[in-house]
């Protein structure tokens, strides 16, 4: 069993990076672009076959180590 | 003073923070290895020091945080214990959720490495005892990821509970955006915890403590530390 566990910044939370590559994207004549904010995505192999075991061992890594929860949210994909 | 200088890898500070331990209290800190368990029976002082522990993976400090040797420091802080977490060390403290808030990239995403001034905020904190209130100190920083960040609540609490020691400043004392060097909310550049035994700082007092380094103005922290244990003695 394979899931992605996606974690981006809280709204209104700054995010230099994200503007950084705004700029750079701008810079490059990249047209249609609003905005960027940028995230991280992790993708994670399961051991077992339980779906519900394997959520909530994703939703625990995610709050323990993932995702620092003051300033990001996750997102916990399985895959098929 | 009796104190443990906690390594982690990647941690490249720990031996400047150990020197100046033992020139100004005048005994050898214990270095104490990240996955050990337990502190030196009789510590006085927890110092996470500077660096960059497991190479800033995931988040500054993240993984550090979780490391065994942090679960000795949480027992210790309980107790009333005092922890010095300065640069990195701040970081692993924000990250194990000893204090408040988060250090985020520098608001304009350089690393920054030079000489800033700090505004001392109050004097009767265990870390802010060898100096006056508003005196202002001159000591290094060294970081990419110093500008603190915390919702508004946390960021009222921590001024109506006088919680920022330390504020960045301009070399006349004045907290203005000229002297916010990294953009950190409210020019904090070190807090303590809610019961004022934890202190995490960006900058590294350690690093101006002989005349050799051009400045002393790093001892206070260290001295006042000293004179907060003779007391409770």
């Amino acid at each position: 069993m394979k899931a992605r566990v996606t974690v981006t910044l809280k709204s209104g939370i700054l995010d230099p990076q994200g503007k950084a590559i705004e700029g750079a994207l701008k810079s490059l004549g990249v047209d249609g672009i609003a905005s960027v904010r940028q995230g991280k995505v992790f993708d994670i192999e399961l051991a077992g076959a339980d779906r519900a075991k394997a959520e909530a061992a994703l939703k625990d890594a995610a709050d323990k180590l993932l995702a620092n929860t003051v300033i990001e949210n996750y997102a916990i994909d399985m895959k098929p | 003073m009796k104190s443990a200088v906690l390594v982690f890898p990647g941690i490249n500070r720990e031996r400047d923070m150990a020197r100046a331990l033992k020139l100004i209290s005048g005994h050898e800190p214990a270095m104490v290895w990240h996955a050990d368990t337990v502190l030196p029976a009789g510590t006085d002082l927890v110092v996470v020091p500077g660096g960059f522990s497991y190479g800033d993976y995931l988040r500054c400090g993240a993984i550090a945080a979780r490391a065994p040797v942090m679960d000795a420091v949480r027992d210790h802080a309980a107790k009333g214990g005092l922890v010095l977490g300065v640069c990195n060390g701040f970081q692993i403290l924000c990250e194990a959720g000893l204090l408040p808030g988060v250090l985020m990239r520098n608001a304009r995403l350089k690393f920054i490495c030079k000489d800033v001034h700090l505004r001392v905020e109050r004097s009767d904190s265990p870390f802010t005892r060898g100096y006056n209130a508003g005196q202002v100190i001159r000591v290094p920083v060294a970081h990419g990821e110093g500008n603190y960040e915390a919702d508004e609540e946390t960021l009222k609490r921590l001024e109506g509970e006088g919680r920022v020691l330390y504020r960045y400043c301009s070399p006349d004392g004045a907290v203005d955006e000229a002297g916010n060097i990294n953009g950190a909310a409210h020019s904090i550049a070190g807090i303590v915890n809610e019961n004022g035994n934890v202190l995490g700082m960006m900058p590294h007092p350690e690093n101006h403590v002989e005349d050799i380094m051009g400045c002393t103005d790093g001892r206070g922290l260290f001295a006042g530390l000293m004179m907060h244990l003779d007391q409770a003695a």
